[in-house]
């Protein structure tokens, strides 16, 4: 690394934070420059987060950019970052996707509270994405909750209470066995590490294989069910479509399109990476929970009544797939799951965006009142197909690439888990293209002659989602050479805990965007000392 | 067994500041008196009689404002002695003193200064509040002298009598304080109903003390360890007996569930800046006394107490925080909120370890000045005569008074333990105690308990930013229908859910959502001395939540001598 010095990283965290800070103290006469000033800060951030992108070396499995301070010594926290092919893109796309979201959308309201929950939230975010000590992992995991909560109760629709407070109150009480569990490991681990107290990410994986594996099993779980609940997988995704629903199209955006991240990321981050042997143990059920909720999302789905709704039980059925690779244990599975996070971002952050403008324009999103706008609103229309299209999977667009790579990683390991995954794509386009028809098409009657199309504004906010969209559809590449090292590192970790799973022969030669072996940094034949590698590797970037 | 007593008891010796064994010629025995080990004691009291004698003599009509600056000197004073007393025994160590009565160790220094911080507070917030009320006089903040006097006695205590002794002083004081709003019947009704019970509690206190005494043959909690430690007893009926008294005791000035029914009443019917001094020193003191029984008489006993505390322990989390929910009442709320912050602290106490002490002292320490916080905020939204004690009172707060709100704001997430408030810390360290002793069960109850808290805290934070408007009828948006404050079926007649004088709801029958009170109007108006203590309590708040020196500080305060 070309000796970065700089704490880049840390300050992708606290500029966002500033600029909360900031916009909040802008006094109530100059409102007008809530806007600008709210702008300057969110494309700053994103100028650091593509520096991060730029700067990151491709190929390297390990933790890059990692800047480290003590914080509370005493129980062995620090304020420890680092980002790798995993977190990066998800960093990316946080960046990406809050600017879009805090201008192209119309903020009703008090815009300047607005813009500093925000900021807060993107600070936030952004800290847990690059957490490497569980305890900051947790703080911001926790502090997400505090601007999420603001934003659906302040901003959101007529039930938006009643949605805030169940949004908070089932991540915060999932977060309960997750603090347990943390805490858990820590202190079993503790005596391995020499009695010394550690929140490390890298200490922890190093030890935590050697603790027994009922322990491993049980803080397994507990983590489980706070990520489930946050994803949400069903059976706990209830408080999920009264969220997304009720959110402000700004928030539905973030909390679909980001904030959920955080469960799927969580669990690959700190569950599979941290107790390689219980994730193994207990995926089938986090297999099968995956893929009930591909097809029971995707049912639910077509059947509601209101656009906002479908799409977010369309977002049950996206996160199954994200937990169906993940715990396939496969190359191809983690990585499609990963680019599938960063597809998800994009998709249902259009979508949601896309909806937002249906209801400022016509104040109902309930299907049956919609029909025909693509006579009205044909630039509308197009981008909703197009992203439609993406969300279903279709070749050349990003979804496809995702869908694919979980599905083949899930089918080497775990066949007929991805035989009912596999009908998840045929029912999403049902349910897409269903309600595509019944809004767009037919012959529109009253005020769905004459809705506006897009303006040039919402043109300019969506053009970066599409662009995304295309350009990950057509040529991953550049992504996947950055997630698959890491993806690599993890699986080889996982052989490592528990030599006795092997993905079977067939699968292993085929492996479709695998690395060069020797910059596989702790590969088979090293297999004993790969977390020694893993942590020298990652420790000696800096 | 008493032949041995009678062995250990023989021979009265007296060194300087050690008396051993049982004395009988009390005229011989000089008990040398190290006034440095009761200075903030002293401090209070003397300056509670200062108070009298100025009271005397100065003109009916004094200066207002006298009484309060000079309690908050006299407790300024008192904390400037507890910081002498630390940096006292950090350069000669720990002792026990006038005839081995007094503990001077960090553990009860800590408490001093947190008992002094406490009195200043309410000295600050009493002031204004009691103009308000026309109820200005010396005698409140005699009475706060002196129940803070109790207060530090019991956490100085060495054995049960003396532990006894505060308890009294700072009981009967607080019974006072609780029926000092002459105005108010529910003020008079809380004191009585807060003197009867907390009568039986102290009998059931001594009758515990009494049976420990006859199990041990000692009073003195080191020489009740070292009994235990030595001897096996056949049949300790009488031990558990005087153990499990001692417990009821305690427990029922901490208000630890089931110990807890006067809680809620006498926290409504106190003055509010009196609630407020009472949630922190009363709890404070009540922990000093079950940490010093416990931890250090029956250390050895801890196979037969831990269970017990952790039944109350959970018992309290839940009950507090449930019950917090179907509260209409500003001040009932914080009351059954403060009972299942106390669950923490007993998660603290069941640990049985110096983490899980330093964790729970981090947890008084920082809860005081939330408390104070929080009851500051409440005196200043109720108006006068506590007209408004009720939910909607607080409701669109953020547009008649934006920073109180986020002051509000700031103290309701430390409660709810949201991270980057002293709250989040202090459960995180109460946690983490449980867990390195193998309690998963109760540390995963503790933060269930957490979230089932964080509801009723945010729905305050809810009402605060959300319109104040009256809705018009059948408006589904707002506070009217904010999500839990749906009526509970017998619990919400119009009278239980609004208070007197209150025409809430009317006609709403069953299914209808409680309406909330329109918030009162008009400007509310911060009082110089609320708005510092407001902001010292905002800061401590987050900058204990932050950083490391406070936990360091209640660290250094775990050894009980």
């Amino acid at each position: 690394m070309s000796a970065v010095t700089f704490p880049i990283l840390t300050v992708a965290i606290f500029l966002p934070l500033v600029g909360a800070g900031v916009v909040a103290l802008i006094p109530q006469g100059r409102a007008s420059l809530v806007r600008p000033v709210g702008l300057l800060f969110t494309v700053a951030e994103l100028a650091v987060a593509g520096t991060i992108v730029a700067e990151f070396k491709a190929n390297d499995a390990g933790f890059q950019f990692i800047s480290q301070h003590a914080w509370l010594g005493q129980f062995g926290i620090g304020w420890k970052v680092g980002v790798d092919g995993i977190s990066l893109f998800l960093v990316a796309i946080t960046a990406v996707l809050f600017p879009v979201a805090m201008f192209g959308p119309k903020v009703v309201g008090d815009a300047k509270s607005f813009f500093a929950w925000m900021l807060l939230l993107e600070a936030a975010l952004v800290g847990t994405f690059l957490a490497m000590d569980l305890f900051l992992f947790f703080v911001l995991f926790e502090v997400t909750l505090v601007p999420g909560y603001f934003l659906i109760a302040g901003w959101g629709g007529l039930r938006r209470n009643y949605a805030a407070m169940k949004f908070f109150i089932y991540t915060f009480a999932g977060s309960a066995f997750l603090f347990v569990g943390i805490l858990a490991l820590v202190f079993l681990v503790a005596p391995l590490n020499g009695g010394r107290e550690t929140f490390d990410l890298i200490t922890l994986a190093r030890y935590a294989s050697h603790l027994p594996t009922s322990d491993q099993e049980l803080i397994f779980a507990a983590m489980a069910v706070a990520f489930a609940v946050k994803m949400p997988v069903v059976p706990f995704h209830t408080w999920m479509p009264d969220a997304y629903t009720e959110a402000p199209t700004a928030g539905s955006m973030i909390l679909a399109g980001l904030l959920f991240k955080l469960g799927t990321y969580g669990i690959l981050r700190f569950g599979v990476f941290l107790l390689p042997k219980a994730a193994i143990d207990l995926a089938p059920v986090l297999l099968t929970l995956g893929a009930v909720g591909i097809v029971y999302g995707a049912v639910v789905a077509a059947v509601q009544k209101d656009l906002k709704r479908l799409i977010a039980y369309g977002s049950v059925a996206d996160v199954g797939f994200i937990v169906l690779g993940a715990f396939a244990f496969t190359n191809q599975g983690i990585s499609g799951s990963v680019f599938e996070m960063v597809n998800h971002g994009l998709t249902t952050g259009a979508l949601f965006f896309l909806v937002g403008m249906i209801l400022e324009r016509r104040g109902t999103l309930r299907i049956s009142d919609l029909g025909g706008l693509q006579k009205s609103a044909p630039v509308l229309a197009g981008v909703f197909i197009v992203v439609v299209m993406a969300a279903v999977g279709l070749p050349g667009l990003n979804g496809f690439v995702g869908e694919f790579l979980v599905l083949v990683g899930t089918f080497i390991t775990h066949r007929w888990w991805a035989v009912v995954g596999t009908s998840g794509v045929i029912l999403s386009a049902i349910y897409l293209l269903w309600a595509y028809q019944r809004v767009f098409q037919g012959r529109p009657s009253g005020d769905n002659e004459s809705v506006v199309d897009m303006t040039w504004r919402e043109k300019a906010a969506m053009a970066p989602l599409l662009a995304g969209i295309v350009f990950l559809g057509i040529y991953p590449k550049p992504l996947l050479d950055r997630v698959t090292p890491a993806v690599s590192h993890l699986i080889e970790h996982v052989h490592y805990a528990d030599p006795g799973f092997h993905i079977p022969a067939k699968g292993r030669t085929k492996i479709v965007y695998a690395v060069p072996a020797t910059q596989n940094v702790d590969g088979g034949a090293q297999a004993p000392t790969g977390i020694q590698a893993a942590a020298n590797n990652s420790g000696g970037n800096p | 067994m008493s032949g041995m007593l009678l062995a250990q008891s023989s021979g009265c010796q007296v060194t300087p500041g050690k008396v051993t064994g049982l004395c009988q010629a009390f005229n011989s025995l000089h008990i040398p008196v190290e006034y440095r080990t009761i200075l903030p004691l002293l401090v209070l009291s003397i300056g509670s009689l200062v108070l009298l004698l100025v009271s005397a003599v100065m003109p009916k009509q004094s200066r207002p404002g006298l009484y309060p600056l000079l309690t908050a000197v006299i407790s300024a004073l008192a904390a400037g002695a507890s910081v002498f007393q630390w940096v006292d025994i950090g350069n000669h160590g720990a002792s026990e003193a006038i005839g081995n009565q007094i503990l001077y160790d960090r553990f009860s220094v800590l408490f001093m200064l947190l008992i002094s911080v406490a009195t200043l507070f309410g000295a600050l917030l009493s002031d204004s509040y009691l103009q308000r009320e026309g109820l200005d006089g010396v005698e409140a903040y005699v009475l706060m002298l002196l129940a803070s006097t109790g207060a530090m006695l019991m956490a100085a205590s060495a054995g049960t009598i003396i532990l006894f002794l505060g308890l009294e002083i700072m009981s009967i004081a607080l019974y006072v304080m609780t029926a000092y709003h002459r105005r108010r019947a529910a003020s008079g009704e809380g004191g009585l109903k807060y003197f009867i019970l907390g009568s039986f509690s102290s009998a059931i206190f001594l009758y515990g003390a009494a049976l420990a005494y006859g199990a041990t043959g000692t009073t003195q909690f080191d020489e009740m360890g070292v009994f235990l430690a030595r001897n096996t007893l056949p049949n300790d009926g009488v031990l558990l007996g005087g153990m499990a008294l001692l417990i009821v005791g305690l427990g029922f000035k901490v208000a630890a569930v089931p110990f807890h029914f006067w809680s809620p009443d006498v926290y409504d019917a106190a003055p509010t800046p009196f609630t407020g001094y009472m949630a922190a020193v009363a709890k404070a003191a009540g922990f000093a006394g079950l940490f010093r029984v416990l931890l250090e008489g029956f250390a050895t006993q801890q196979a037969n107490w831990r269970p017990a505390i952790w039944l109350i322990a959970v018992l309290t989390l839940l009950v507090g925080s449930v019950m917090a929910i179907v509260q209409r009442d500003l001040k009932r709320m914080m009351a059954y909120s403060s009972i299942s912050q106390a669950g923490y602290v007993l998660i603290g106490l069941q640990a049985a370890s110096s983490q899980g002490t330093a964790a729970a002292l981090f947890y008084l320490l920082t809860y005081t000045f939330i408390v104070a916080g929080t009851f500051a905020v409440i005196g200043l939204v109720q108006g006068e005569g506590e007209a408004r004690n009720d939910l909607g009172a607080v409701r669109g707060l953020a547009k008649r008074r934006p920073g109180l709100a986020l002051v509000m704001l700031v103290f309701l997430l430390a409660q709810a333990g949201v991270p980057f408030t002293s709250g989040f810390l202090a459960k995180f360290y109460v946690i983490t105690a449980a867990v390195n002793r193998g309690q998963y069960a109760l540390a995963v109850i503790g933060m269930l308990a957490a979230a089932i808290a964080a509801f009723f805290y945010l729905r305050v934070g809810l009402l605060m930013y959300s319109s104040p408007e009256v809705d018009a009828e059948g408006e589904p948006t707002d506070g009217a229908t904010l999500a839990g404050l749906q009526p509970i079926p017998g619990f919400d007649t119009p009278a239980l859910s609004a208070g007197p004088g209150a025409v809430a709801a009317a006609g709403s029958a069953g299914s209808a959502p409680v309406a909330l009170l329109p918030p009162p109007v008009g400007k509310i108006r911060i009082p110089f001395t609320v708005g510092v203590t407001l902001a010292v309590c905002v800061a401590f708040t987050i900058f204990a939540g932050v950083s490391s020196p406070v936990l360091d500080f209640a660290k250094q305060a775990t050894t009980l001598f």
